[in-house]
């Protein structure tokens, strides 16, 4: 169930300004793929392309390919709802609905697409939390609202609330940084078990992190502020971390910026 | 600390000379007495006179012994709080007596027999009679308004926050501004050209329902918008981003977090258009039958029995008593809808408790 995801010569706007040039990468299935660079540099623009949800900003457009397997994304005809059902997204920071008890939010994705019956959304709900380790703590109180969660907790209840809906892929944008380390652990743990069904692509500013969850590595950078965000390598994280080849990216890495 | 001797205390660069706490209290009492000597020393008749010297005063008297005492800044900082304090009870000297002199007035003839029945066999001079029939008018015109203005005016506020964009969005705006001021005497004048005098329908609750929604929608529309605006983007693209259609994340996530400031806004506007006396006078004519039909014959409603019977009083006392007591139900009513109001927000607020 796991896509591999082939990005070729995409560009991407904000009216007229230019936020990402000419980005060409292959995503592998079932792997963990992370984003590094500089703030402002395009990864999460980059990242939100991948299931066309950069375009739900104003003046969002995007030039060149995404072919998930063999379908361009961008296709005519191609349905950006449908995309996103098969693309999953996890945000910065934890946003369950307020509305909705624990049940209803694992349930949403579901219960908003389509009629379930209520012992097989209950399984589902089940099947999700425990996916993102989040059963033991919430199954007594799923009816309370998700909202009176930890943070750590809060954006475990929306990795399950984005792989209740069974994607192929997951997107993740700094799914971390608004949360101290022992949750960002319990998730980090999560993603090396997700990765056994779902392709991830992961946003970090945290380099400890992306060598940590990721087999693959793409550093992106822009050359002056103002000027569009270019991948500058993408490569295994062990050579990204240990023997990189561009100068750029070990300057990077190094503490040496710029 | 306790052995310091009460000279060493202007010693510390911390602690300065300080009022006590009840000094406010005391300057608030000394300047309405002084207030009350200059108003009967000078022969003032008015209260209002008195109670504005005694405003003046404090704020003053606050600020002199302040500054005497405590040093110029402090003394800004007591003036800016008299201020407040002054403004408060400007703003809430009149409600307060607004109520109390309804009150007052409406209940001596406030009572179940009042509420309902009609004035049917009752002239306008005469004790007895009731409200019932402007009850019945006021709910159904009210009523039948808020089911035109609500469904247009939330819609109107959805296109706006969540696909409006351009030069329609902008002229939607304007005109929604625009209508915002319109007098309610214009509102009515405009159905009574274009619904009696045009399409020659007679005068009816129903028509006077028309203006009352003219009136409505602005603040519906308005209320609503902010109310959406506040809704988190966050929440809209983790339900887009979950395969969720936009117009199901506008049902299912958007107003339900939103439908509490929603709710409020529109019990607000209805509480509004309750009041409205203009557009019913033209367009509902009044009678003082109990008319259930809101879509044929005159009907009554509670402002305009009011006026009418304030109008035709006469030096009747019997009148001006009822004329109050419909009054007392009108803000009875209002206050009602208000409270309302507040309960369903906080029922439907967003959860924040484990």
């Amino acid at each position: 169930m796991a896509k591999r995801i082939d990005v070729s010569g995409l560009t991407a706007y904000y009216g007229a300004h230019k936020a990402i040039e000419d980005i060409s990468m292959t995503v592998e299935p079932r792997s963990v793929t992370a984003f590094i660079g500089p703030s402002g540099c395009g990864k999460s623009t980059f990242l939100r392309t991948l299931n066309r949800m950069h375009e739900v900003t104003p003046g969002g457009r995007v030039e060149g390919k995404v072919l998930l397997d063999d379908e361009d994304l961008y296709g005519n005809g191609i349905d950006p709802v449908a995309v996103r059902r098969t693309i999953g997204m996890v945000f910065q920071r934890p946003n369950p609905f307020p509305t909705m008890s624990i049940f209803d939010n694992v349930a949403a994705g579901l219960r908003l697409n389509g009629s379930y019956k209520k012992s097989e959304l209950s399984d589902i709900v089940e099947r999700s939390l425990k996916g993102a380790n989040l059963w033991n703590e919430v199954k007594d109180r799923l009816n309370k609202p998700g909202s009176g969660l930890s943070g750590g907790q809060q954006q475990r209840l929306c990795i399950a609330r984005a792989i209740a809906v069974e994607p192929q892929v997951l997107l993740m944008d700094e799914p971390c940084s608004a949360l101290d380390p022992i949750s960002t652990l319990a998730i980090e743990d999560l993603i090396g078990e997700l990765k056994e069904r779902f392709t991830i692509v992961i946003v970090t500013h945290n380099m400890q992190q992306a060598a940590r969850v990721s087999d693959r590595t793409a550093f992106f950078n822009l050359a002056a502020v103002g000027q569009p965000g270019r991948l500058i390598e993408i490569d295994d994280t062990e050579r990204i971390f240990s023997n990189p080849s561009v100068q750029a990216t070990e300057d990077y890495i190094s503490g040496r910026f710029g | 600390m306790s052995t310091a001797p009460v000279s060493h205390r202007r010693a510390s660069t911390l602690r300065g000379a300080s009022l006590p706490k009840w000094s406010p209290w005391a300057i608030a009492v000394g300047s309405v007495a002084v207030a009350a000597g200059i108003g009967l020393g000078a022969g003032l008749d008015s209260k209002v006179q008195w109670g504005l010297i005694a405003a003046i005063l404090f704020v003053l008297g606050t600020y002199a012994i302040a500054a005497r005492v405590e040093g110029r800044r402090q003394a800004k900082d007591r003036v800016a709080t008299s201020l407040v304090w002054v403004c408060f009870i400007v703003a809430v000297v009149p409600l307060a007596s607004l109520i109390w002199e309804t009150v007052k007035r409406g209940v001596k003839v406030f009572d179940v027999y009042f509420l309902t029945h009609s004035m049917g066999v009752v002239a306008d001079t005469q004790p007895g009679g009731g409200i019932y029939h402007a009850i019945i008018g006021t709910l159904e015109q009210v009523a039948i308004a808020t089911l035109i203005a609500v469904p247009i005016g939330v819609l109107t506020a959805i296109y706006l926050v969540e696909y409006g964009r351009g030069k329609l969005a902008k002229a939607v705006t304007f005109f929604v501004d625009v209508m915002t001021g319109i007098p309610s005497i214009v509102a009515g004048l405009f159905i009574l050209s274009f619904w009696i005098l045009i399409l020659d329908m007679g005068y009816s609750g129903f028509a006077g329902s028309l203006a009352l929604s003219i009136l409505m929608m602005p603040v519906v529309v308005r209320s609503t918008e902010e109310m959406l605006k506040l809704v988190p983007n966050e929440l809209r693209e983790a339900s887009l981003a979950l395969g969720i259609p936009k117009w199901r994340t506008i049902l299912k996530v958007v107003l339900p977090t939103s439908i509490g400031g929603i709710t409020t806004g529109v019990m607000l506007a209805v509480a509004r258009i309750t009041g409205e006396t203009a557009p019913v006078l033209l367009l509902v004519w009044g009678t003082s039958v109990i008319n259930d039909n809101p879509f044929s014959d005159p009907q009554a409603s509670l402002p305009l029995y009011i006026y009418q019977q304030y109008a035709n009083s006469a030096g009747s006392g019997a009148a001006y008593d009822r004329a109050w007591a419909a009054a007392l139900a009108l803000i009875a009513f209002v206050m009602i809808l208000n409270l309302a109001a507040r309960g369903i927000a906080r029922w439907k607020a967003p959860k924040t408790g484990r």
